[in-house]
């Protein structure tokens, strides 16, 4: 029995769009860059930026260690296309620091242990910055629904939470 | 994944303008899903035209006394809106029930209703599913079903709809307000999502040329007496296996009105004006709550690894009834069940 | 100076984790750098009738399409495949060999294009043909066609007579899904090739492994292949073996002599290994006043149908409990799937989750305490092999443990506890590992500044080990932790075992302790040379390195400074690079154990399951960083919390295929599904285990939480689950 195992619609598409040419603020300095309509910001930032701090995890918004700050909100950048961030301010890990000291809660990460194999770790930071800036956790109970889209396959998340209250109590 | 073009639209004419010339062109706002499905080789549009510039963002009231909600407005924003949080607190929870806070920092309003299903064959390739490839089966049938629909199911597809704001957005009798070549219009929310039948491949009666530009809430929002109860099969970050809307307007302990949806069980955000109406004038007991369940699951055919929904659905249905009516909505952070 | 062993040092590669600097296989940007883009089998079995690849091949920015048909060569042996931890007996499975379809996913084609972006479009532009064979993908159904492998531990007695006539039995079969490691890190290798060399960074548990592996399928030299893993996003047992794509990045690099990196996508990784599906049949039977008469455990699991992978699920009952009787069995079940393989605590985790239900169980038809029934079941020697331990508090786990969880306010009635609407359940288990400790060579270059280099070739995938070897280094040579560099992640470096089977703290600490002595000898033969020495006619293990200086144990004033030592050698450097054997001492057991005590709260009506509360004491010899040590077993507790609530694999057996090959439906704890855990190191001093009486903790933390669990449930709801993971519709009949 044969059977037809075609993954894809092929022979539809007869040429690959052209690249496009943008413009993205990222860690408070513009870069310019040349992707494709589907290049997500993800790969912009790591591939085409170097700038591999922001972690690959899963690419569809199912882990978080993606995690970066558009405009100082948190969000997935694995599932954004980095063409519809033009003149967006992001943050990324990399800009977390300020004349080598850390942030308060990199600090914090180190201070409590909150990660073991790091790979999650700077998705996890961006989400609690996010969080903190939001304003809208207090309790333990409250950062750890808030912290639920950032997946330590570690184990690290009392650590996590400890390490926001750390450094909510200091800002 | 199949490569596409992108443009983007200035306003909403350009966009309806964007998409007739290019059917196969798709509008992407939040992108949650869409990136996600393109990435599956799921959706495989030629163009995506980005409408997250729109200036549909603003939260405000109607003359009416309800609200209206710009269709790129962020789930977040709208959930801690202080309109929403305060008159519309069913609406919120629900927001804040579903997906994370930094999807829900992405994803719009509009786009949160045309949300695609999560059933593990149509994300799969390289099975059947009707809905992906219409005419090809349905696997989910008799397949890994957990996930899949009790309620308003067809042979063609058992497919659910994923959306937690959806099932508040129903309980409120919400209306979508749409834009397409032909002019304005608004379909009420019952009428937006249709079941699947033979064609599980139309989720919505949204035309493929159409923008959703708004939702309107009417002015009763059941702030007193409402919950919005998720089951789902880890504590936070997962979908629905069952959800339940509950909104009573009570007189003593008797009940005026009430709005009952269910999430994570159809096609569509799952109400019964039976169901409803055999609330009417009855007082808020487990007797009155287990005739409204028993009403609203009418029908409810499991189809294996998912029997054990209507069971469970009967029950949340009572128990969210029940924190209605005690005025102790479920917590979105205490796991507890109130 | 303090003693850095033993004192929460923070992690050395903290700074470089939390600020993005640490690199990753996936992460070297090299200039000049290939992106491929795996494609992959859709069906389980069968041939590839036809692969066209004209269509990728156009896509602009598309260099090659890899295929079995024109692959670079590769050797036609199975020897030359088998990597340090193949399973002895089978073919290891060889990535774009021919046209064989083995399992679902398996790569058939590699996409080798300018970027990412493009790969990933033309990968799904390759058009591929099957002629599909009958396959069989499900355990149970498969289950009479299971076969006895060797069973690790020798039966005692007549189990099955001594059954039959204890006075309380107990006899089930439980069983464990498919689960995946799913670390958080994708599969990745950059493998660059220049002048006929290979450098590949690898996510990998053992640079030597793979490097040894690439040299035999490439037919390389040792010095023309370097194999690199600064940082590891997570392993579990996943990067013990080489995996596929270390295979197709190297094809890659040497089919086009560029650089290439392969890094695989979520749903790829669920046709890598995985811990197997077992069924465990325990029957345990005891006297009336709760002593076993007779223990046997047989397991079914799965493996491939091209190797016999299989770990000890059976033995454990004899390290924990006496029994005169007892028998055990390994049994498996080829299916068309890829070999499973080891993760976190393999057999352990699956075997005691049986073993501690059963007892659990028997306690509970003896109307016993469950942990007064492990108490009068204690053993005080390995029963298989009848031999003491090195060490084994185990009493004192139970003992703190229960007095910290409060075990004593314990009803012990189903049922019986509540709060409101819902059920209060307190469950306990035992837990038990290996304190294993391999060959290990470590390399220390003092130099006369005071710094230290330590290295070896290990992993640190996030267990700590940078930081461990740092503070060892640190002790032994008497500097502070600042002035150490330790160096791992290379296979160029000193020989070291896979970062597996919680060996790698005991195997390279007392290495380094071995090395360091070896320096200290140095510096003390520079001192003595040195004039009026005050250390003339001291030997090697009379004095120790303190604070700089080299000190006489018997007289600490008597002292040289370790930079004038050097000096007066004109000595700028001391290199020393020594293999620490280990004796091959079969006298003792040498293991370490657990006690997890756990809360759960159950929803009544609706079955939700919160686990809000656990305990596990541990007795792993000497902790070497209590900081690092309490994050393990806290990981490895909620590794517990996921496998005994929301883990499992879902295949539709119809297609072969697993169909939530992603982590949105394979569930692991998020924050939400986690609360209080708390960890106890009991104090086990241990001079026998191995000279620094370090026991090791990768796989401890898991052991018998999900046992413990799973009691709680059954406490709490009166409702035995024994098949996991317990989702709520297992806790309640609703319908």
């Amino acid at each position: 029995m044969t059977h037809s195992g075609t993954v894809s619609r092929a022979g539809r598409i007869a040429s690959v769009p052209e690249k496009i040419s943008i413009t993205l603020r990222v860690n408070d300095k513009a870069v310019k860059l040349q992707v494709a309509p589907w290049t997500t910001l993800l790969d912009a930032l790591r591939d085409h930026l170097d700038l591999t701090g922001t972690k690959k995890g899963c690419d569809h918004g199912q882990c978080g260690a993606c995690t970066v700050l558009v405009d100082g909100r948190r969000i997935n950048s694995c599932l954004t296309l980095a063409v519809m961030k033009e003149g967006a301010e992001i943050i990324t890990i990399e800009g977390l620091a300020r004349d080598g000291v850390l942030h308060p809660l990199q600090q914090a990460f180190i201070d409590q242990d909150a990660f073991q194999c790091g790979y999650c770790t700077s998705g996890q930071i961006c989400s609690g910055v996010g969080l903190i800036a939001e304003g809208k956790a207090r309790t333990p109970n409250e950062i750890r629904e808030l912290m639920s889209g950032n997946i330590c396959r570690c184990g690290a998340y009392p650590n996590i939470v400890a390490a926001i209250l750390q450094a909510m109590e200091r800002s | 994944m199949i490569p596409f073009q992108y443009t983007r639209a200035n306003d909403v004419a350009d966009a309806i303008k964007q998409i007739a010339t290019d059917p196969s062109a798709k509008f992407i706002a939040g992108g949650t899903n869409l990136i996600d499905l393109i990435k599956y080789d799921v959706e495989a549009p030629s163009r995506l035209i980005d409408i997250s510039h729109l200036p549909l963002r603003s939260v405000e009231p109607t003359s009416a006394g309800g609200v209206l909600i710009g269709a790129m407005v962020p789930n977040t924003d709208l959930a801690y809106h202080p309109l929403i949080e305060g008159r519309y607190p069913l609406l919120a929870r629900a927001i804040l029930s579903g997906a994370s806070q930094q999807l829900r920092n992405m994803a719009s309003t509009g786009g949160n209703l045309l949300q695609r299903t999560r059933c593990f064959y149509y994300y799969d390739t390289a099975t059947p599913c009707n809905k992906r490839e219409p005419g090809s089966g349905c696997s989910a049938i008799d397949g890994v079903n957990r996930i899949n629909a009790i309620l308003g199911t067809s042979e063609a597809c058992i497919a659910t709809h994923p959306s937690d704001m959806c099932v508040a957005l129903a309980a409120l009798e919400a209306t979508v307000h749409v834009t397409g070549p032909a002019g304005a219009r608004t379909i009420a929310f019952a009428d937006f999502h249709r079941l699947p039948g033979n064609t599980p491949q139309r989720d919505t009666n949204l035309e493929p040329d159409e923008i959703i530009t708004a939702i309107e809430l009417p002015p009763k929002g059941f702030s007193e007496n409402y919950s919005y109860l998720k089951i789902r099969d880890r504590l936070s970050y997962a979908f629905a296996l069952v959800s339940v809307a509950a909104a009573l307007e009570l007189d003593g302990d008797t009940i005026k009105e009430a709005r009952l949806a269910l999430g994570g069980v159809a096609h569509k955000p799952w109400r019964s004006t039976a169901a409803e109406a055999a609330l009417l004038g009855q007082r808020t007991d487990a007797t009155a709550f287990a005739k409204a369940a028993d009403w609203l699951l009418h029908g409810a055919k499991g189809y294996g690894h998912n029997d054990f929904k209507i069971g469970l659905a009967r029950r949340a249905i009572i128990r969210t009834l029940g924190q209605a009516a005690r005025g102790k909505p479920q917590s979105i952070s205490d796991k507890k069940i109130r | 100076m303090a003693s850095y062993i033993g004192s929460a040092t923070s992690r050395v590669d903290g700074r470089a984790k939390v600020t993005g600097e640490a690199k990753y296989a996936g992460e070297f940007n090299v200039p000049g750098l290939v992106h491929g883009y795996v494609v992959e089998s859709t069906i389980p079995k069968g041939r590839i009738a036809r692969i066209d690849t004209s269509a990728a091949l156009e896509v602009a920015g598309v260099i090659d399409v890899l295929t079995h048909r024109n692959r670079p060569q590769m050797p036609d042996k199975d020897d030359a495949y088998k990597d340090e931890v193949a399973p002895e007996k089978g073919s290891p499975y060889r990535p774009l060999y021919d046209d064989r379809i083995l399992f679902t996913g398996q790569p058939v084609a590699l996409v080798l294009a300018e970027d990412w972006e493009a790969a990933r479009v033309a990968a799904s532009m390759v058009k591929v043909e099957y002629q599909k064979e009958p396959h069989v993908t499900d355990l149970h159904a498969e289950r009479s066609r299971a076969f006895a492998i060797d069973a690790p531990e020798k039966p005692r007695g007549d189990a099955e007579k001594a059954f039959a006539s204890a006075a309380v039995r107990h006899a089930a079969e439980y069983f464990i899904p498919t689960e995946h490691h799913n670390p958080m890190e994708l599969f990745a290798s950059t493998a660059i090739w220049e002048d006929g060399r290979l450098t590949v960074y690898d996510k990998t548990q053992g640079v030597q492994n793979v490097q040894k592996y690439l040299c035999s399928v490439f037919k390389m030299k040792p010095d023309e292949v370097r194999v690199m893993s600064p940082y590891m996003g997570g392993g579990f047992g996943a990067g013990l073996r080489p995996q596929y794509q270390v295979v197709l990045a190297v094809l890659g690099a040497r089919a086009l002599k560029r650089p290439v990196r392969v890094m695989l996508t979520r749903a790829q990784m669920y046709a890598l290994g995985y811990r197997p599906a077992s069924i465990e049949r325990l029957a345990l039977g005891a006297s009336s006043g709760g002593t076993l008469e007779s223990m046997q455990h047989e397991t079914i699991a799965v493996t491939s149908q091209f190797e016999e992978f299989a770990r000890n699920d059976t033995g454990w009952g004899n390290l924990l409990y006496k029994s005169p009787n007892a028998k055990f069995e390994h049994k498996l079940v080829k299916l068309d799937l890829p070999t499973s393989c080891d993760m976190r605590a393999p057999g352990a985790a699956t075997g005691v989750y049986a073993l501690e239900c059963a007892m659990d169980e028997l306690a509970i038809a003896l109307d016993a305490d469950p942990v007064q029934l492990r108490l009068q079941c204690y053993s005080e020697r390995h029963q298989g092999e009848d031999i003491p331990y090195t060490s084994k508090q185990l009493r004192e786990c139970y003992q703190q443990g229960a007095a910290e969880f409060g075990w004593d306010k314990r009803n012990p009635q189903p049922r019986s506890m509540r709060e409101g609407s819902e059920l209060v359940g307190w469950g306990m288990a035992s837990g038990v590992w290996e304190a294993l400790q391999m060959p290990t060579t470590v390399r220390i270059v003092l130099t006369a500044n005071g710094h230290a280099e330590v290295a070896t070739a290990a992993s640190d995938i996030g267990t700590g080990t940078y930081t461990i070897m740092a503070q060892v280094a640190a002790d032994m040579l008497g500097l502070p932790i600042d002035n150490i560099s330790v160096k791992l992640g290379d296979s160029t470096l000193p020989q070291c075992p896979l970062e597996g089977g919680s060996w790698i703290a005991s195997s390279v600490c007392n290495a380094i302790a071995n090395t360091a002595r070896g320096v200290r000898g140095d510096l003390l033969k520079l001192a003595i040379g040195m004039k009026d020495s005050p250390l003339a006619g001291a030997g090697v293990d009379d004095v120790a390195l303190i604070d700089g200086k080299i000190v006489s144990r018997r007289d600490a004033t008597r002292a040289v400074s370790i930079a004038s030592a050097m000096q007066s050698g004109n000595a700028d450097r001391i290199t020393r690079e020594e293999v620490n054997k280990v004796a091959d001492d079969k006298s003792h057991a040498r293991n370490v154990h657990s006690a997890i005590f756990a809360e759960v709260k159950v929803d009544e009506q609706l079955g939700v399951i919160r686990v809000t509360r656990v305990v596990n004491a541990v007795a792993a010899g000497r902790i070497l960083n209590p900081k690092t040590a309490h994050s393990q077993v806290m990981g490895g507790v909620v590794w517990g919390i996921g496998m005994a609530l929301h883990e499992e694999t879902l295949f539709d057996h119809r297609f072969g295929r697993v169909m939530n090959a992603n982590i949105a439906e394979y569930h692991m704890p998020v924050n939400a599904d986690v609360h209080d855990i708390k960890v106890i190191f009991v104090d086990e001093p241990d001079e026998i285990v191995n000279p620094l009486g370090i026991k090791g903790l990768g796989e401890i933390g898991i052991v018998g939480v999900a046992a413990a669990i799973a009691n709680a449930v059954y406490h709490a709801t009166g409702k035995r689950v024994r098949d996991l993971p317990i989702t709520l519709d297992k806790v309640i009949q609703f319908n």
